[in-house]
């Protein structure tokens, strides 16, 4: 028999968390790397993975002790673990919900996807493994993920890397990365998605 | 390095980023459109909190684990290269509606094709390596 103060922590966790909790938790996370010597960025891990591959043969880019770098392989690594026990033992009575505005549910039937309002699922249908036999399904994955890969790299770091570890020390390139995330993510939303849709 | 440790500070990022739908598409595109505070207010708080915790860091003079002061490193000062990068990772990030840390939670959640995310991800680093000196910085 499990404690009745078990399962009310397991209901308390499971509630869909508001933004005034995420936010302060991954400054928290940030802060626990920074107290080990680390610092938060997530997509350094794709070149680590690419150095890691033998890329260095190609590129001087490649070419550093990728080895000493092998912690944020592990941050990535407990990511999936963390995503696999939310989606499994962390799941609110409503699931896989977003709970997005009405306003949102609306701007979607625009692009053709129907959703009922408290219904939008967390993750579309179109990440899925058929759906990359389609034009949209491999531009988005395929093409998505490039885009993120290159530009990651290019910009020196990602959302966490970026918008969280850099603004938070007041570092001006990183706001010139976080504009440039929103010139870009605005000109993918309002002028790319209704061709492409 | 000790690996349990920072296996735990994964699967703290993967669950907060999950209850919080920061890994959906959906909260990415709502973003896009400023048709809620969601996405906004997990940001700023994040830096908010981040910017606190810097300044403690600094004041203290604060030593992690490994003995040392912790220090900030200064990035490179340029406009073109964060301005041109940074607009690459927002058209992907706002086609994909993933970014890197979602991605890994993504497929630990069960959404394998993800793995194919990932890989066109190394391919665009990859390509990125190769192109470098030829790439405005």
């Amino acid at each position: 028999m499990v404690p009745d103060f078990i399962i009310q922590i397991k209901d308390f966790i499971s509630q869909p968390w508001p933004w005034w909790v995420g936010g302060p938790m991954i400054a928290l996370i940030m802060f626990i790397l920074l107290y080990f010597g680390k610092e938060f960025g997530i997509s350094a891990n794709l070149r680590i993975m690419c150095a890691a591959d033998g890329a260095g043969e190609f590129s001087d880019f490649f070419k550093f002790d990728w080895q000493s770098q092998g912690w944020n392989l592990m941050v990535a690594l407990g990511a999936m673990f963390g995503g696999y026990i939310a989606s499994h033992y962390f799941l609110s009575s409503s699931g896989d919900i977003a709970h997005v505005s009405a306003a949102t549910v609306e701007s979607l039937k625009g692009l053709g996807l129907n959703y009922e309002p408290g219904a939008v699922p967390l993750v579309p249908e179109f990440y899925s493994w058929e759906s990359l036999f389609t034009l949209r399904g491999l531009v988005i994955i395929v093409g998505g993920g490039f885009l993120v890969g290159f530009g990651a790299r290019y910009a020196g770091g990602c959302t966490s890397g970026h918008a969280i570890s850099g603004l938070s020390a007041l570092q001006l390139p990183s706001l010139i990365a976080v504009v440039g995330f929103f010139i870009g993510g605005l000109i993918m939303t309002h002028l790319i998605f209704p061709v492409l849709f | 390095m000790k690996i349990s440790r920072y296996i735990f500070v994964g699967i703290l990022l993967g669950v907060t980023l999950y209850k919080s739908e920061a890994v959906s598409w959906f909260r990415i595109y709502e973003m896009f459109h400023f048709q809620s505070f969601h996405m906004y207010g997990i940001i700023f708080s994040a830096i908010i909190a981040g910017i606190g915790i810097v300044q403690l860091i600094k004041r203290t003079h604060m030593k992690s684990t490994e003995g040392q002061e912790i220090t900030f490193h200064p990035k490179d000062r340029s406009i073109p290269r964060y301005l041109i990068g940074g607009i690459i990772f927002g058209l992907g990030w706002a086609l994909a509606g993933v970014c890197p840390g979602p991605m890994f939670i993504l497929m630990g959640s069960g959404y394998t094709v993800l793995a194919v995310f990932l890989a066109a991800a190394m391919f665009g680093t990859f390509t990125y390596g190769l192109l470098r000196s030829k790439l405005p910085h």
